[in-house]
C-alpha cells in the first residue's frame, strides 16, 4: 500500500501514528514534512521617499514548523498575529527575510522551483470575488492547469474531477457572479484542486461568508482531506472550524505559541484568552461549569461530548434527590 | 442605471451560434457592421433584417435580452434621428418655426435609426452567444500576427477578459457606495452640472480605492495559480474551425454580396 493511502487508512481508523510512518522524500534524502519552516523571520519594511527605512514591522519572528503530509492543520491567531503573512510565505508570494521555508523539499526562495512550489501548495484567499478569473465557472477552474501548460484533454478531465470533488458540477456553465459566497469559495477550491496540489492553504476562506456558506466550505475542505488525502492548512479565527482538525497551531505576534490537538489546545482556556482568542461555546460552558466545581474533563469540544458527561451527572443528582 | 447594458453578458444556452468559433462570430459581426454602412436602399436593409432575424433565431436567446442594450443608446438615437429629420435639405413636409421636416430627412433618419439599432443588436448577439473569454481568445488568435511585431496581444486580451469579469462587480459596488453616501446625506441628483460632477467625488474615490485593492488581490491570486504570462500556456478550449464555421463564412459571404448588389 502506498504511503499516502496507508496514512489515510490509519487516519480513518482514528489512530494518530503519523510519526511512525517514515516520510519518503524524493531526492532530498532528508525526512521532512510537506511544509517545513525553520527560524523563519519576515519583516515588512516601510520606506519614505528617499528610500530610507522608516519603520520595520516584524510580522513573523523566528517560526519553526513542520507539517506532515495528509494532515488537517488549523492555524489560529488574533488579527496581526502573522498568520496570513505566514500563509503567503508558503507559496512564494512573500519570501523570508531570514530563515527558510521548504515545500515538499523545495526552498521557496529558489527561483527555479517557484512554479513547482505554487503547484504543490495551492492557495485559497479570503475574498471570493477577487480570486475568480474566469467568466464561467468551468473556465475559471481550468485557469490553473492552463497556466501549467497541461494538454487540453487533461485539463477537461481535471476540471470535471475538481468540480465533482467540491460538488459544483451542476454550476459549471454558470457565471461566478450568480453564485453565493460559499459556492464561489468552492469554485476557488476547485480551481486550486485542478492543479493537483499536495497541499491546500486556505487563508481565512470563510471570513466573508454567512454561517451557511462557512459550513459548506469547511465541509468541502474536510472531504478533500479525507477522500483525496490532501494536506490542508486552514487559517481562521472561527473556533468552531478547528474542532475537527488533526492539529491546531496558535500564533501570536509572529511566534508559534501553542501546538497540539484541538482537545489539548482548548483545555488551556485561560492561556487562549491571553492571546485574545475565544474557545468554542460548548468548551466555554464546560469550562465555566468546571470552575463552579462540576466534575468535567478538560477540552470538551462538541455538544455530544458535553451531553455524555452531563447526563449521568444529572441523573445521579436526581437519584440522590429522589 | 448601468445594469441594463447587456454587452459582455453571456446568455448560457446551447445553440449552433454558441458553439461557433468566436473568430467566425467576430468576423461576422465586423462584416455585418460594415454592411450596415454600405446599405442605402430599402432592399439592402431588408437583407440585413433577414440576416439579423436568422441569426437571432439561431441563437436561441430571448429577444428581450437583445434589445436591452438599446436603452443605453436611446439618447444618442433620439438626437441623431431628430437632427437628420429636421436638418436635411429637401422637399418639405411641414415646418415648426425655422425647423422643417423633409422627405429626404425622414428617409435618412429612418435608415440612421435602423443602422444604430441593428448595430447594437448585432453586437449584442455576439456578446450574448460568446463568453468574454472566448471572445478575447478569438481576438488574441486573430490578432496573433501582431505578436511578431512586439504587440502585447496576450496581455491586452487578458486585461479585457478581466475587465469584463469585474464590470458587474464594480457596478454593484458603485450602487452600494452610492447608497451608503446617500444614507449619510450625499446628494447625487440635484444641482447644475458642476455641482453634480463635484458630488461624484465621494463616489469615485472609494470606488477607485476598492478597485485597486481588488486588482492587487487578483494579481496575487493569479500568481498563486501559476500565471506567468502567455508563454507556455495551454488552452482549455482551443479554437478550431468546424464545419459550421465554414458554412457560417459562406452565409456571410452570400449576405455581403447580397447587400452590395442591392445597393442603389
Amino acid at each position: 500500500m502506498p504511503g499516502h493511502l496507508l496514512r489515510i487508512a490509519v487516519k480513518q481508523g482514528g489512530l494518530r501514528l503519523w510519526n511512525e510512518i517514515p516520510d519518503c522524500q524524493e531526492g532530498t534524502g532528508v525526512s521532512m514534512g510537506i511544509i517545513k519552516a525553520s527560524k523563519l523571520i519576515y519583516e515588512y519594511i516601510r520606506r519614505d521617499e528617499e528610500d530610507q527605512v522608516e519603520e520595520v514591522n516584524r510580522a513573523i519572528d523566528g517560526l519553526d514548523l513542520d507539517i506532515h503530509e495528509g494532515d488537517f492543520v488549523a492555524i489560529l491567531g488574533h488579527n496581526g498575529s502573522g498568520k496570513s503573512t505566514f500563509a503567503k510565505q508558503l507559496n512564494g508570494i512573500l519570501l523570508p527575510t531570514e530563515g527558510t521555508v521548504w515545500i515538499s523539499g523545495m526552498k521557496t526562495d529558489d527561483d527555479s522551483h517557484i512554479w513547482d512550489i505554487r503547484k504543490t501548495a495551492g492557495m485559497v484567499f479570503q475574498n471570493p470575488d477577487n480570486q475568480i478569473i474566469g467568466n464561467v465557472v468551468e473556465e475559471d477552474v481550468g485557469f490553473g492547469p492552463e497556466n501549467l501548460g497541461v494538454p487540453t484533454d487533461e485539463i477537461w478531465r481535471r476540471v470535471d474531477e475538481s468540480l465533482a470533488a467540491v460538488g459544483m458540477t451542476a454550476y459549471r456553465m454558470k457565471s461566478p457572479n450568480k453564485l453565493s459566497g460559499g459556492q464561489k469559495q468552492r469554485v476557488a477550491i476547485a480551481g486550486v484542486m485542478a492543479m493537483k496540489p499536495k497541499c491546500i492553504i486556505l487563508d481565512e476562506p470563510t471570513a466573508m461568508l454567512d454561517p451557511n456558506g462557512r459550513r459548506e466550505v469547511i465541509r468541502t475542505v474536510h472531504e478533500l482531506n479525507k477522500k483525496e488525502g490532501i494536506t490542508v492548512l486552514l487559517i481562521t479565527h472561527y473556533m468552531e472550524e478547528v474542532i475537527e482538525a488533526d492539529r491546531v497551531i496558535v500564533m501570536d505576534s509572529g511566534r508559534l505559541v501553542m501546538d497540539g490537538t484541538p482537545k489539548e489546545i482548548f483545555s488551556r482556556v485561560t492561556e487562549l484568552k491571553g492571546y485574545r482568542l475565544d474557545v468554542p461555546q460548548v468548551t466555554e460552558l464546560a469550562y465555566e461549569l468546571k470552575q463552579q466545581g462540576a466534575e468535567l474533563p478538560d477540552g470538551v469540544l462538541t455538544i455530544q461530548e458535553l451531553m455524555e458527561c452531563l447526563v449521568p451527572m444529572l441523573q445521579a443528582c436526581k437519584e440522590q434527590d429522589g | 442605471m448601468m445594469r441594463e447594458i447587456t454587452l459582455g453578458q453571456y446568455y448560457p444556452v446551447d445553440s449552433v451560434l454558441h458553439r461557433m468559433d468566436p473568430r467566425t462570430k467576430l468576423f461576422g459581426t465586423m462584416i455585418f457592421i460594415i454592411s450596415l454602412f454600405f446599405a442605402n436602399s430599402l432592399a439592402a436593409y431588408g437583407a440585413a433584417t433577414l440576416f439579423l432575424v436568422l441569426v437571432i433565431w439561431m441563437s436561441k436567446v430571448p429577444f428581450g435580452f437583445m434589445i436591452r442594450g438599446l436603452k443605453a443608446v436611446m439618447f444618442l438615437l433620439l438626437i441623431s434621428v431628430s437632427f437628420n429629420l429636421f436638418l436635411t435639405p429637401g422637399t418639405e413636409i411641414f415646418r415648426i418655426g425655422f425647423l422643417k421636416m423633409t422627405w429626404e430627412g425622414l428617409q435618412l433618419a429612418g435608415f440612421m435609426a435602423l443602422r444604430l439599432v441593428y448595430l447594437v443588436i448585432g453586437s449584442s448577439v455576439m456578446t450574448l452567444t460568446t463568453t468574454p473569454n472566448q471572445l478575447t481568445d478569438g481576438l488574441e488568435k486573430s490578432l496573433g500576427f501582431l505578436k511578431r511585431a512586439g504587440a502585447p496581444v496576450h496581455e491586452v486580451s487578458m486585461m479585457m477578459s478581466i475587465a469584463l469579469r469585474f464590470i458587474p462587480i464594480l457596478v454593484e459596488e458603485t450602487d452600494k457606495i452610492m447608497k451608503a453616501q446617500m444614507a449619510r446625506g450625499a446628494d447625487f441628483e440635484s444641482g447644475n452640472l458642476v455641482q453634480k460632477a463635484k458630488s461624484m467625488v465621494p463616489l469615485l474615490v472609494p470606488l477607485f480605492i476598492s478597485a485597486f485593492r481588488r486588482a492587487t488581490d487578483l494579481a496575487m491570486a493569479m500568481e498563486a495559480r501559476c500565471y506567468h504570462g502567455g508563454e507556455g500556456r495551454s488552452k482549455m478550449k482551443p479554437l478550431h474551425y468546424a464545419r459550421r464555421d465554414y458554412i457560417g463564412y459562406l452565409v456571410l459571404l452570400g449576405y455581403l454580396l447580397a447587400v452590395i448588389l442591392l445597393r442603389r
